[in-house]
């Protein structure tokens, strides 16, 4: 018995606790453009929190294992997004990212201050995903009340210890895709990641790359827990830019690559395919693909699963290249049941008006949604011109929570639980003022303008088709992203898009303007008073001109007076 | 004194002569440098200045390919030109008209960017005087056996070097910044590169020791850009670094081109503008020195004879975590949107104010001594 239970010691001792999954999952949409979405999982189940030293990575980066255990993070969500996702025309996004970069991070209870700690953080961030995250401080960061739960497992929130910022001007570019990539176990060689070069990546209308880490149930008794790490990239192909107007999209064409293998330390890899509106797939050579369905997003959608473990995908050529044609008039595109829009409202450089619409298209069911607004100090916003409307009356919100802003030390923060009544447009707006900034403040580049970030609207959004609540069953791992607790609803989040102001600039050629108009004024004005006062006035002979000269000269010959 | 160096001059010449590796090993040991850093900056912001961000890039290129790596290269590019919306091929910065040659590449990684390229950060990487959360890619780790690349571009003008539009550096505060180096010891020898309108003005100030200089013009001198493409509809390159990237595109890193022949780069006839260098300052014959000391990084292998025997491997001793004997905690999600403990969260704590009564009572209190004071008489111009 004893030398059984040894063995089954050893057994689970030798045995690998880290996990390497690769997805990716191709979705045409209704305008003709296609939506590619890789998702990266690795699972490890490792202690960093409770002082063992770990000093062996095998799957899991240690650059983010570091960062893991120094700054005794819980949880952190990273993106940086290139372009807006139009919800109207694509539906909802898998992994939702606001444009620029937006980092959000949970830290555990045994940090004791948590600012500082936020910054070191930020700046080690910036040297690793190579993005000027250090310009995250105190004046973008806010400290959210109600949204942004944690998305991995815990038992206690208390949102001192959470810390959230957007940079709505960070640029993205390949120097953040080379150091993500270079996070994966299998870089950019093998695998599911060959495929992202980033010359076809960045020719999109949308772009996305993200990290995000929480501690996750590694069974269904949830009894243990192990670390997860997901990149997620999201892209969306434009259907005139890149697909010359043709609705017909091949991998070849997407990403100037066909697959050959799957990369050897994942445990499964494996491709996703929507085929729910009946796009006709094909490929070089017979496969047979697993047909599979899947409830995401409120909506039971069909798969065509292509598997990159097994050999005979790849068959005799040992490329996988695959061919998606459709057309327009097929299929009925869901229309997504929450949507959000803002805009600033107003003329001159004084004031102004920050407009948020809110749009309920479920026919029949309200439901609940949460919107976080963090506006930068030098908006000054008036809360007592605070007003929401749904359907022209006043809706009064169940929760607002407001934190002002202090010049130059922190940013507006507005949340508020508003209910949204069913087939109805929800308009929030408040009043703010610019502020003057003092000269060293401003941008090298002012007139382009000040960004604002996206406001965030977190609902709990009513399901068309029951959700799946069992959280630890092998699902695809688009679907298993945000946790569903009940069948009835599923979570989502939506940005809005950010605001572009201008504040009052001032001219910056000015001072060399000034100077060579003071100068000029003084000179001109003390100069000539100057000669006025001291110059003397002395009668002279004028000396004659060359023709009066001549004419003397021949008077004098001639014998008669010279001329005057 | 002299008869001993004479004679163990001969002695070593006998013993270089010899052997063919002695030879090589000798050529080794010239430069006195271990590792090799460059520090690329471009300085200019906005779309029309495209060829400075390709310049800067393309010497980036080069010094990649030559052997030294990201981690020792810090680059520094006041915007982004690949991922600009007027790029009509995203994610490409192209050098060559007719996009030949791509040289932002697939595996870039860019140090400073945007506005964090200023004055102020420049300084302070050469210098090291760095904030201590400064991660280790934003660092120059220089030490005294280091030999830095330094390759400005922008625009400038006689004596400073404009900075993204809205500040400068003047040609004494980097020479400054170059004597704090060396007193520093954080460098061995530096190459300094610079291509600019009236580039030779910002090396004149210099006064440290191992300091060489070159520049694309001569004060007075305007530096010309190569040529615009019709397809992107701006400048790519500047002429003195095309031609500069040109030469190095034949050099390798077994290379023993020297110095001199980068003072040959783009003679007047290809730039327009007189390139200008300076070596007065630096110790070796520049005919000496190898482009690979600068531009490269030829790593110096030791090759020993010893053997050494390795341990056997370190068993990893596992935790093995007591299960069954302690309670197993149930960990479970969280609600991502608990509604109604939302509604019923208790209020943060707002920031203390003195209770109303208490205010009230302060008003009635210099209402009172006020009226006491002056007379009752001022009452009756209130109620």
């Amino acid at each position: 018995m004893r030398y059984v239970h040894d063995l089954q010691l050893l057994v689970t001792l030798t045995h690998p606790k880290d996990d390497f999954q690769e997805e990716l999952v191709i979705r045409p949409l209704q305008s003709g453009d296609v939506y590619a979405s890789f998702q990266f999982r690795t699972l490890w189940e490792t202690d960093f929190m409770k002082g063992n030293k770990v000093s062996h990575y095998r799957l899991f980066p240690k650059s983010l294992g570091q960062v893991i255990s120094k700054f005794s993070v819980r949880e952190l969500h990273i993106s940086f997004t290139q372009g807006y996702w139009r919800t109207m025309q694509w539906g909802q996004p898998f992994m939702p990212s606001p444009p620029g970069a937006e980092l959000w991070v949970w830290f555990q209870d045994s940090v004791t201050d948590v600012d500082g700690t936020w910054k070191e953080l930020t700046n080690v961030l910036s040297g690793i995903f190579c993005a000027s995250l250090n310009f995250i401080d105190s004046t973008n960061t806010v400290q959210p009340s109600a949204s942004f739960k944690p998305l991995g497992i815990g038992n206690v929130t208390d949102h001192r210890f959470l810390r959230y910022a957007t940079l709505p001007r960070e640029i993205v570019c390949t120097e953040n895709l080379t150091p993500w990539k270079k996070l994966l176990p299998c870089g950019s060689k093998a695998g599911l990641a060959v495929l992202m070069k980033s010359e076809k990546l960045f020719h999109s209308s949308f772009h996305s790359q993200a990290v995000h880490i929480r501690p996750v149930c590694q069974d269904s008794e949830c009894t243990t827990t192990s670390w997860e790490l997901r990149q997620t990239l999201n892209v969306v192909f434009d259907l005139h830019t890149s697909g010359q107007g043709k609705r017909e999209w091949s991998l070849f064409k997407m990403f100037s690559r066909t697959l050959t293998e799957a990369c050897p330390l994942a445990s499964s890899s494996k491709i996703y395919i929507d085929i729910t509106d009946n796009p006709q797939v094909s490929f070089l050579h017979n496969i047979l693909s697993l047909k599979i369905q899947a409830v995401v997003l409120g909506d039971r959608r069909t798969f065509s699963v292509y598997d990159l473990t097994e050999a005979n995908t790849f068959g005799s050529m040992r490329s996988l290249n695959l061919l998606i044609r459709w057309k327009s008039s097929e299929g009925d595109m869901l229309r997504p049941l929450l949507h959000a829009e803002r805009y600033v409202a107003g003329y001159g450089l004084q004031t102004g008006e920050i407009h948020t619409l809110m749009y309920n298209y479920h026919p029949f069911r309200s439901f609940p949604i949460l919107l976080l607004d963090s506006v930068p100090w030098y908006l000054r916003l008036y809360i007592h011109t605070l007003t929401v409307t749904s359907k022209g009356k006043d809706n009064k919100p169940s929760y607002i929570h407001y934190q002002p802003s202090k010049d130059r030390v922190r940013p507006h923060l507005l949340e508020m639980l508003v209910q949204l009544p069913p087939n109805s447009v929800t308009e929030v707006t408040v009043q703010f003022e610019r502020a003057l900034l003092k000269w060293t403040e401003y941008t090298p580049d002012p007139n382009h303008g000040f960004y604002v970030g996206s406001s965030v609207i977190s609902a709990l959004v009513p399901s068309m088709v029951a959700m799946d609540t069992n959280n630890t069953k092998e699902r695809p791992l688009f679907s298993s992203f945000f946790p569903c607790k009940e069948e009835s609803s599923y979570f989502v989040r939506i940005y809005t898009e950010p605001l572009l102001v201008n504040l009052p600039t001032p001219d910056f050629s000015m001072p060399y303007n000034v100077i060579c108009l003071t100068c000029t004024v003084v000179a001109v004005g003390y100069g000539s008073l100057y000669n006025l006062l001291t110059r003397s006035f002395q009668i002279e002979e004028p000396n004659p001109r060359l023709a009066k000269r001549i004419a003397n000269v021949i008077r004098r010959l001639r014998g008669v007076p010279p001329l005057a | 004194m002299k008869i001993p160096t004479l004679l163990s001059l001969f002695a070593a010449c006998f013993v270089a002569g010899s052997a063919n590796i002695e030879e090589n090993v000798g050529q080794f040991f010239s430069s006195g440098h271990t590792n090799n850093w460059a520090v690329l900056v471009c300085t200019s912001r906005f779309w029309f200045n495209y060829r400075h961000v390709a310049n800067t890039l393309s010497v980036y290129r080069s010094v990649k390919r030559l052997g030294i790596p990201d981690s020792h290269i810090v680059l520094m590019l006041a915007d982004d030109m690949a991922c600009n919306h007027r790029n009509p091929k995203p994610a490409t910065v192209f050098s060559h008209k007719n996009m030949e040659l791509n040289v932002y590449g697939d595996d870039v990684e860019v140090d400073y960017r945007g506005y964090e390229v200023t004055v102020e950060n420049f300084l302070r990487v050469l210098t090291g005087r760095l904030p201590p959360s400064t991660p280790r890619s934003k660092r120059l780790l220089s030490d005294d056996r280091s030999n830095i690349l330094i390759y400005l571009t922008g625009h400038g003008g006689n004596g400073f070097l404009k900075f993204q539009d809205s500040e400068e550096i003047s040609n004494v505060e980097l020479a400054d910044a170059f004597e704090q180096m060396w007193q520093k010891r954080r460098y061995n020898e530096l190459l300094f590169i610079i291509d600019t309108c009236q580039g030779a003005s910002m090396y004149e100030r210099f006064y440290s020791p191992n300091l060489m200089a070159l520049a694309s013009s001569q004060v007075g001198e305007d530096s010309l850009s190569h040529q615009p493409d019709l397809a992107i509809g701006v400048h790519l390159m500047d002429r003195y670094t095309f031609y500069l990237l040109e030469f190095l595109e034949d050099i390798h890193p077994a290379s023993k081109a020297n110095m001199n022949d980068l003072f040959k780069v783009c003679p007047k006839s290809q730039c327009v503008s007189t390139p200008g260098h300076r070596t007065d300052l630096f110790l070796r014959d520049p005919g000496s020195v190898l482009i690979t000391d600068f531009f490269g990084s030829v790593r110096k292998v030791e090759i020993t004879t010893e053997t050494i025997s390795l341990t056997d491997p370190i068993k990893q001793v596992e935790e093995i975590a007591v299960h069954g004997e302690q309670e197993k905690e149930t960990y479970s999600y969280v609600d991502q949107l608990p509604v109604s403990e939302i509604i019923h969260q208790k209020p943060k704590q707002k920031d203390w104010h003195p209770p109303d009564g208490f205010i009230l009572g302060l008003w009635t209190l210099i209402l009172l001594v006020f009226f006491k004071s002056y007379g009752a008489k001022h009452l009756k111009h209130i109620f």
